[in-house]
């Protein structure tokens, strides 16, 4: 249908989807900061390669479809999908794997679905499951945060190791890589130690790894900014950071010797970011509210049994993509009681 | 010293009411100030006048004029035909010069008969009938049938006839009547003014429609961005004894609390069910115009021919709230208020969330077109290339439905006329909130107005091939039938014949019938076939 004559309302909109994705990225940045503070400048490298792979995919693939490449540049979804692929790989990522993953995304699981808002499954995710499925020692590399590491890397033995793959002459990879707390913690428990245990390494800070633990508020205070500015709404980050807290709580109140305490699991990985950032992105998430709250639960249930007993030490990616595949039939069976349409009268 | 007094009337009179709330509903700038500080003003007649023949919901109306004849002003120039109906009235004195198509207020520009009236500039008024004002002692079917005749239909849009809406029969009860002064669309200002300067002529309107539905209680819901119009309501009634059994409520300032259904839903926490009508849950929902227009009915005799517009817009020079008579054309009014300031983007008739717009400036205002708006460039920029929907939602967060706009829109495109469906298509009251807050910028109302549209043109195409079927095997049961029946005769006269043949056969008649035969063929011209045509 081409709709021919103008209906109303005649008023100004307000909103525009570009907006609401510059403020996803103005709400990234105290995390992306904070992992800059912590984990060098592969962070910002990576961002900005990432998104200019993304870019130039997203207008090649437009250019191939022969749609305006400006209309889904303009939009910045790409962008947005770029920066939180680059923020969930490693900082030293060898560039061609995040040109392969940013090609991935735009062109495999974005455009050829039909582009912005047909995808089933969230591009930045597929592209990092994708990577971490084909690439796992590239994609579980990660550097020590700066106050355990021997060497803090410069600006330029960044850019070398993610141009050449291969840490600088005279640099090993045990000098700079640590195991992510989520790895440590998986490990040690394989072996049989008690958390009290692991927790005597000098990884471990307050309440999750060392570094790790602050990034998490960080993010936090992005996805407060984005409730506060109405972009998202409370209910998939609070029910999915409540499933994971709740399934956490119930084994460490069981058994807290051999299970980390909820905390640890919030602060740890990409929880935070998942909650507000990633499980968020309306195109594949649930779109009513009680759909949301079912979708959000699921997913930390999801993401505490892949981290606990799956195979790989973190699981918000897996998590999200398994829900993706049920939005649609969680939105079936969770609309809303229409307006007249019985129930609370009165 | 009287200030102290009102003070304390609206002290006592402010409603403690408990009030409940619809889902969603959007905040918007309501410009209303561009025009709320105008007194209502008469405009000059104009010297055409263009009234459509239809102006209400339900069965046309059937002319009463011909073209070159002279009319009054109120002489009624076209009959309601049905109970749903309603008469048309001439709105000033002057001659009949066509009765014709002309373009008329309606979404799609469409025309419809109208009837223009050449004015004579005398105003003379016809004969009208006498005042009701002892209508509590008289039959209420008299009160109806007066409202009927003035034509008097809802005045806030839906044009419904309003004696129907007071005719709710014997099976239900009504309880209270809502009056809508709700007025929640940006810009329009006309029911703002007409309460804060009619406002005991409203009460004795209410007062006629609280007889005729014998009600418990009248509830008078005005949005809270309007303190004038609610306090000389409030005021209004103190003067009245009708304060026993009727409330000024002032409601939060939401778009769209105005709708019948969302009014209804904020002043007494019912839900009017889907398909169906107020009246189902004892509730019946008037417009302060409409009120009015009632009182102007039973206490003058006076029909309905014409009603306050409000003529606004930052495109025009001086907005205004006008009394206009019916059939006046929009081009009139916008010259009245001294024309355009700026170039206008856009004309609509209505206000800017469900008005549509006027494609000729001489489309003629009718009895339900509250606002003439002239928006400019900025107040209504052109819209943007729609993007894909990316499901964010933000629709269903807004709509006064309680639908998913989203799934809809989906469907809609998809021409996925049984699945929109299942979504609840038709409870959408097109109110506009979904396409306002969407970041994508679909014009969402208009997909479902399509859909809409599509669904009523296939169920009258169902409607039509069933006819259409139930004809062919009606046609087909009648040959059946007439072969049968010829088959019946023939066996009938068969049986005759042998009998016939078998009781009276003759060979002396056979030999003579024979011989005669043999003579008529030999007969120059006779026809051999016709002779032996066998007759039957």
């Amino acid at each position: 249908m081409k709709p021919s004559v103008v209906s109303s309302p005649h008023v100004p909109r307000v909103n525009r989807v570009d907006r609401l994705m510059l403020q996803v990225l103005v709400a990234l940045v105290p995390g992306i900061v904070a992992m800059i503070w912590f984990f060098g400048w592969g962070v910002l490298i990576n961002i900005t390669l990432a998104v200019s792979f993304a870019v130039a995919a997203e207008a090649a693939i437009m250019l191939a479809r022969r749609r305006p490449p400006m209309v889904a540049i303009g939009d910045l979804s790409a962008v947005v999908t770029a920066v939180l692929f680059a923020i969930s790989v490693p900082p030293t990522l060898p560039w061609w794997l995040t040109l392969l993953g940013m090609v991935f995304a735009i062109v495999l699981v974005k455009q050829l679905y039909g582009g912005m808002g047909y995808n089933p499954f969230n591009p930045a995710m597929a592209a990092y499951v994708f990577l971490l499925i084909s690439y796992p020692v590239a994609m579980t590399t990660w550097l020590a945060p700066n106050m355990l590491a021997e060497h803090h890397l410069s600006f330029l033995e960044s850019l070398r190791i993610i141009l050449q793959g291969a840490p600088p002459t005279g640099l090993d990879w045990d000098a700079i890589s640590s195991a992510t707390p989520l790895d440590e913690m998986r490990g040690k428990l394989d072996m049989d130690m008690t958390i009290e245990q692991i927790r005597q390494s000098p990884l471990w800070g307050a309440f999750g790894g060392r570094g790790w633990e602050w990034v998490g508020n960080w993010f936090l205070l992005g996805g407060v900014y984005l409730l506060w500015r109405r972009i998202i709404t409370w209910h998939i980050p609070v029910s999915m950071l409540l499933g994971l807290l709740v399934c956490a709580g119930i084994f460490w109140s069981i058994e807290p010797q051999t299970h980390p305490f909820p905390a640890f699991h919030l602060f740890s990985g990409a929880a935070i970011l998942g909650a507000f950032f990633i499980a968020t992105d309306p195109v594949t998430a649930c779109t009513t509210k009680k759909g949301q709250l079912v979708f959000g639960a699921t997913i930390g249930v999801l993401v505490y049994v892949i981290r606990s007993w799956g195979g790989y030490p973190d699981a918000v990616a897996f998590a999200v993509l398994l829900m993706n595949i049920a939005a649609p039939t969680i939105d079936y069976y969770t609309q809303p009681r229409v307006f007249g349409h019985g129930g609370e009268r009165g | 010293m009287r200030k102290m007094t009102e003070m304390a009337i609206l002290q006592r009179l402010s409603s403690k009411r408990r009030l409940w709330r619809f889902h969603g509903g959007i905040h918007i700038p309501d410009e209303k100030d561009l025009s709320n500080a105008c007194a209502i003003e008469p405009i000059p007649l104009p010297a055409r006048l263009v009234i459509p023949l239809q102006q209400h919901i339900g069965a046309p109306a059937r002319a009463l004029i011909g073209v070159g004849e002279r009319v009054l002003k109120g002489q009624m120039i076209a009959e309601p035909v049905g109970f749903i109906s309603a008469p048309v009235h001439a709105s000033s004195s002057g001659l009949v010069v066509a009765i014709e198509q002309h373009p008329v207020p309606h979404p799609s520009g469409l025309s419809a008969l109208c009837a223009l009236i050449e004015t004579d500039g005398e105003d003379r008024w016809a004969e009208l009938p006498p005042p009701l004002t002892d209508y509590p002692q008289l039959d209420p079917g008299l009160i109806r049938e007066r409202i009927r005749w003035a034509g008097v239909v809802g005045m806030g849009g839906a044009s419904f006839p309003t004696s129907v809406k007071l005719s709710p029969g014997t099976d239900r009860e009504i309880q209270t009547l809502v009056i809508n002064g709700a007025e929640c669309e940006p810009y329009i200002t006309c029911d703002d003014r007409l309460m804060r300067e009619r406002a005991g002529h409203i009460l004795e309107g209410v007062r006629i429609m609280h007889h005729l539905l014998g009600v418990k209680e009248v509830l008078i819901g005005i949005e809270d961005n309007k303190p004038e119009a609610i306090e000389a309501m409030r005021l209004a009634l103190a003067e009245t004894d009708m304060h026993a059994y009727t409330e000024v409520v002032a409601i939060p300032t939401l778009y769209p609390s105005g709708g019948e259904k969302q009014l209804i839903r904020i002043l007494t926490g019912k839900e009017v069910p889907t398909n169906g009508i107020p009246a189902q849950i004892g509730i019946v929902c008037q417009n302060v115009g409409s009120a009015a227009a009632v009182a102007d009915a039973v206490l003058d005799g006076r029909p309905l021919i014409s009603r306050v517009v409000t003529v606004t817009g930052r495109a025009i020079a001086h907005p205004r709230n006008l009394e206009v008579p019916v059939g006046t054309t929009a081009d009139h009014l916008i010259a009245h208020c001294g024309g355009y300031r700026a170039t206008p983007r856009k004309l609509l008739c209505g206000g800017p969330m469900m008005g549509f717009e006027l494609k000729q400036t001489e489309t003629p205002v009718t009895k339900s077109s509250n606002c003439v708006l002239a928006l400019t460039a900025e107040e209504s920029p052109s819209a943007d290339a729609a993007l894909a929907c990316i499901r964010c939602g933000r629709c269903a967060e807004v709509c006064p439905a309680k639908l998913l706009p989203q799934q809809l829109y989906w469907h809609a495109r998809s021409k996925d006329l049984d699945r929109i469906q299942d979504y609840n298509l038709f409870d959408c009251i097109e109110c506009g909130c979904c396409a306002q807050v969407c970041p994508s910028h679909i014009p969402l109302v208009q997909y479902y107005r399509y859909a809409k549209t599509e669904i009523w043109a296939r169920e009258q195409e169902k409607r039509k091939s069933e006819l259409a079927r139930a004809r062919h095997a009606a046609k087909q049961a009648r040959l059946e039938r007439q072969e049968q029946e010829r088959q019946a005769r023939l066996r009938k006269q068969k049986a005759a014949l042998e009998a016939k043949s078998a009781g009276d056969a003759d060979p002396k008649q056979v030999a003579i019938e024979a011989a005669r035969r043999r003579a008529a063929a030999k007969k120059p011209g006779a026809s051999v076939q016709r002779t032996d045509t066998p007759r039957d």
